[in-house]
C-alpha cells in the first residue's frame, strides 16, 4: 500500500459517508448507516491486529462492552461527561489488553486467541451478572450525548438520525486515517514484518511480544470506542455488546472484505450490517450465514473481497 | 591485527537430549577479517550460528561482542547492539516490496514512539524518509536498485541472498554472521557474492562465514575453523587448513587420510 492507496481509501470513505444519504429512501438509513460505520471502526482495529500483526482475537467485543458500558455508567456514577466517557472506556480497555495481551503473546502461535475467547466471555458475565451495576441482561439507559443540542445552538439543525451518522463516520475516518498512517509507518512495517517471519523480525532489531501487545491494545481502543459509540447512539445497550457472537461478528466482518486492507474491511462491515437489515428473514439464521461465509471466503478468496478484485483489476496485488 | 576481536566465542556448547551439538568451541573474529566455519553436514555449524545469534540459549561458554558479554541476549537486542545474520533457508519478507524489506531493518534506529506514527506527525515521517534513503543507498551497493519497488516474494535465489545481506547491513552491524550466502548461486551470483563480502570487511565489519563452497572459502578467508561432530578439530589459515590431516579425515573418512 503507497501514499495513493491511503488518499484512495481516505477520499472514497469521505465521499462515501458525504453521498450516501442523497439516496437514502428514508430516515431510516441513516441508522443503518451509523452502523456500518461504528462496525466499520471495530473492524479496523481488528485489520491492525490480525491483517497486520497476524494475531487472532474472539474477545474484541469485551473491548466494546467496556466502551459502551463505560459510557453508561460512568455519567451516572461519577458524573464524567459521556463525552468523557468514551476516553475512560478506551483508557480502561487499554489497561486490560496490556494486562491481558502481556503475558499471553510471549508465547509463540495461536495462544492469545484463546486467552481473548476467555476474557470476552468473562466480561460478558460480569455485565450480565452484576445487576447492581449493570442492571444485568435487562440493558440500560445511556445518557444523551448532548453534542447534537451544542449543534443546533450553532446553527446546525440535525435529526437525531442525521447527527449519528455523521458523526460515527467523522469518526470512522479519523480511525481509518490512524491505521493507514500506521500502515506504512515504521510500528507498521515492524508488524507486517513479524507477520512475514518472526525469526528475521527479531534478527533486524524489531522487539516481536511488545509490538504484537501494541498492535493488541490499539485495535482494543477501536472496539471500544465502537461500543461506546454504538451505545450513545442507541440511548441504550445489553450485554449482547459483549457477547462471544458480537467478536465472530467483527472477525468475519474483516475477514469477508480482506482482513490486511482498511478499505476492505470497511466493505466487509457494509455487507454484513446491511444484510440483516434488507432481509429480515436473515436475522434468524445469523450464526449460520457468518459461519458459511467465513468458510467461504477460506475457499474461494483467501484475502477478502476487496484486495482480490483489487488484484485483479491491477493484475498485481497491493 | 592488534585491535581487540569484535566477536569472541569462549568455550561455547549445548546440548540436545543427551547429544552434544556443540561442545567447547573458542575462536575470535577481529574487525574487517572473514573467518569461515567448515566442517561436514550436521557438523553444528547452523547449531553455532544460532546460539551467537541469540536463537538458541548456550548451554556453556561465553559470546562476547566486542568485549561485552551478551551470551544469551534475545536476537532483537543483539541486533540492536550490531549482531547480525543472514539465514541458510533465507528470511525475507515475501510480501514486502524489496525495498521495505531493506527499511525493515531500519526499524532500530528509528523506534520512535508508536504515537508519532499513529498521528503520522514529523517526526515519524521525519525518520521514514531517512530509512528510505539510507535503505535505497544500500540496494545500490548490492546491485538491486532496480528491482527496489518489487515484491521480494518474485526475486531470483541470488538476488534474494543479496537482499538479506542488504537488510543485515541496515543495521549498522559490528559482527555479521552469514549462513550459506552462495548457496544455491550460480558461479556468476557467487562471485558477486564474494565481492560484496569482502567489501563489507573492508568496511571494519567483523564476517563470520559458514558456506559448503569450499573454493569460495578458500578464496575469501583470512582464517578457518574447521567443526566436525560439533567440535573445533582445526583451525587456521585457509593453506594451513587445507592441508591438516584431520580436516581431510572429517570430509573425505577416516579411512582414506590414513591410507
Amino acid at each position: 500500500m503507497n501514499l495513493s492507496t491511503k488518499t484512495a481509501t481516505l477520499l472514497g470513505l469521505a465521499a462515501l459517508v458525504a453521498l450516501a444519504p442523497l439516496f437514502f429512501p428514508s430516515g431510516f438509513y441513516y441508522r443503518v448507516g451509523a452502523l456500518i460505520f461504528v462496525n466499520g471502526l471495530a473492524v479496523t482495529g481488528i485489520v491492525i491486529l490480525t491483517g497486520w500483526a497476524g494475531q487472532i482475537s474472539l474477545g474484541h467485543a469485551g473491548f466494546a462492552g467496556i466502551g459502551a458500558y463505560a459510557c453508561a455508567l460512568a455519567p451516572v456514577h461519577w458524573g464524567i461527561h459521556p463525552g468523557l466517557a468514551i476516553f475512560l472506556g478506551a483508557a480502561v480497555s487499554a489497561l486490560l489488553a496490556f494486562l491481558v495481551g502481556r503475558p499471553i503473546l510471549r508465547l509463540k502461535g495461536y495462544y492469545l486467541a484463546v486467552a481473548s475467547l476467555g476474557m470476552g466471555i468473562l466480561i460478558s458475565m460480569v455485565l450480565n451478572n452484576e445487576r447492581d451495576l449493570t442492571r444485568g441482561p435487562d440493558g440500560i439507559d445511556v445518557p444523551e450525548l448532548g453534542l447534537r443540542a451544542v449543534l443546533k445552538t450553532a446553527g446546525l439543525d440535525l435529526t437525531n438520525g442525521q447527527f449519528w451518522y455523521f458523526f460515527c463516520g467523522l469518526i470512522l475516518l479519523l480511525g481509518a486515517w490512524i491505521a493507514l498512517n500506521l500502515h506504512d509507518s515504521p510500528t507498521g512495517r515492524a508488524l507486517r514484518a513479524l507477520h512475514g517471519s518472526e525469526v528475521a523480525a527479531r534478527t533486524v532489531g524489531i522487539d516481536v511480544p511488545r509490538l504484537k501487545l501494541q498492535a493488541f491494545v490499539i485495535s482494543a481502543v477501536y472496539a471500544s470506542v465502537s461500543g461506546s459509540l454504538l451505545a450513545l447512539q442507541n440511548k441504550f445497550i445489553t450485554p449482547d455488546v459483549a457477547g462471544f457472537m458480537h467478536s465472530v461478528e467483527m472477525v468475519t466482518m474483516a475477514v469477508l472484505g480482506g482482513v490486511g486492507s482498511v478499505a476492505g474491511a470497511i466493505f466487509g462491515a457494509a455487507v454484513l450490517t446491511l444484510l440483516p437489515q434488507v432481509l429480515t428473514v436473515f436475522a434468524e439464521y445469523e450464526q449460520l450465514v457468518l459461519g458459511l461465509v467465513m468458510v467461504l471466503v477460506m475457499i474461494f478468496l483467501r484475502e477478502g473481497v476487496v484486495p482480490s478484485i483489487l488484484r485483479k483489476i491491477r493484475g498485481t496485488g497491493e | 591485527m592488534t585491535t581487540t576481536p569484535l566477536l569472541a566465542l569462549e568455550g561455547l556448547g549445548i546440548t540436545f537430549g543427551g547429544l552434544k551439538a556443540v561442545n567447547d568451541v573458542s575462536f575470535t573474529v577481529k574487525p574487517g577479517e572473514i573467518v569461515s566455519v567448515i566442517g561436514p553436514n550436521g557438523a553444528g555449524k547452523t547449531t553455532l550460528f544460532n546460539m551467537i545469534s541469540g536463537i538458541y540459549t548456550p548451554g556453556a561458554g561465553k559470546v562476547r561482542l566486542a568485549g561485552e558479554d551478551v551470551t544469551a541476549l534475545s536476537p532483537h537486542l543483539l541486533a540492536r547492539r550490531g549482531m547480525c545474520r543472514t539465514f541458510q533457508n533465507l528470511q525475507v519478507f515475501q510480501t514486502m516490496t524489496v525495498l521495505e524489506n531493506v527499511i525493515s531493518g531500519y526499524h532500530l534506529q528509528e523506534s520512535g514512539s508508536v504515537l508519532a506514527d499513529l498521528l503520522n506527525l514529523p517526526a515519524s515521517r521525519r525518520r521514514a524518509k531517512q530509512a528510505e534513503e539510507g535503505a535505497r543507498a544500500l540496494l545500490k551497493r548490492v546491485g538491486l536498485d532496480r528491482a527496489a519497488e518489487r515484491e521480494a516474494g518474485s526475486l531470483s535465489y541470488g538476488s534474494l541472498k543479496r537482499l538479506e545481506i542488504a537488510r543485515a547491513m541496515a543495521l549498522s552491524p559490528k559482527v555479521l554472521l552469514l549462513d550459506e550466502p552462495a548457496a544455491g548461486c550460480n558461479a556468476v551470483e557467487t562471485e558477486e557474492i564474494d565481492h560484496l563480502i569482502a567489501e563489507i570487511a573492508a568496511s571494519g565489519v567483523a564476517i563470520l562465514l559458514v558456506e559448503h563452497d569450499m573454493k569460495m572459502v578458500m578464496r575469501i578467508s583470512n582464517h578457518i575453523v574447521v567443526l566436525d561432530h560439533g567440535e573445533k578439530i582445526a583451525e587456521g589459515d585457509p593453506a594451513t587448513v587445507s592441508q591438516n590431516p584431520a580436516v581431510i579425515a572429517a570430509y573425505l573418512g577416516a579411512e582414506n587420510a590414513a591410507g
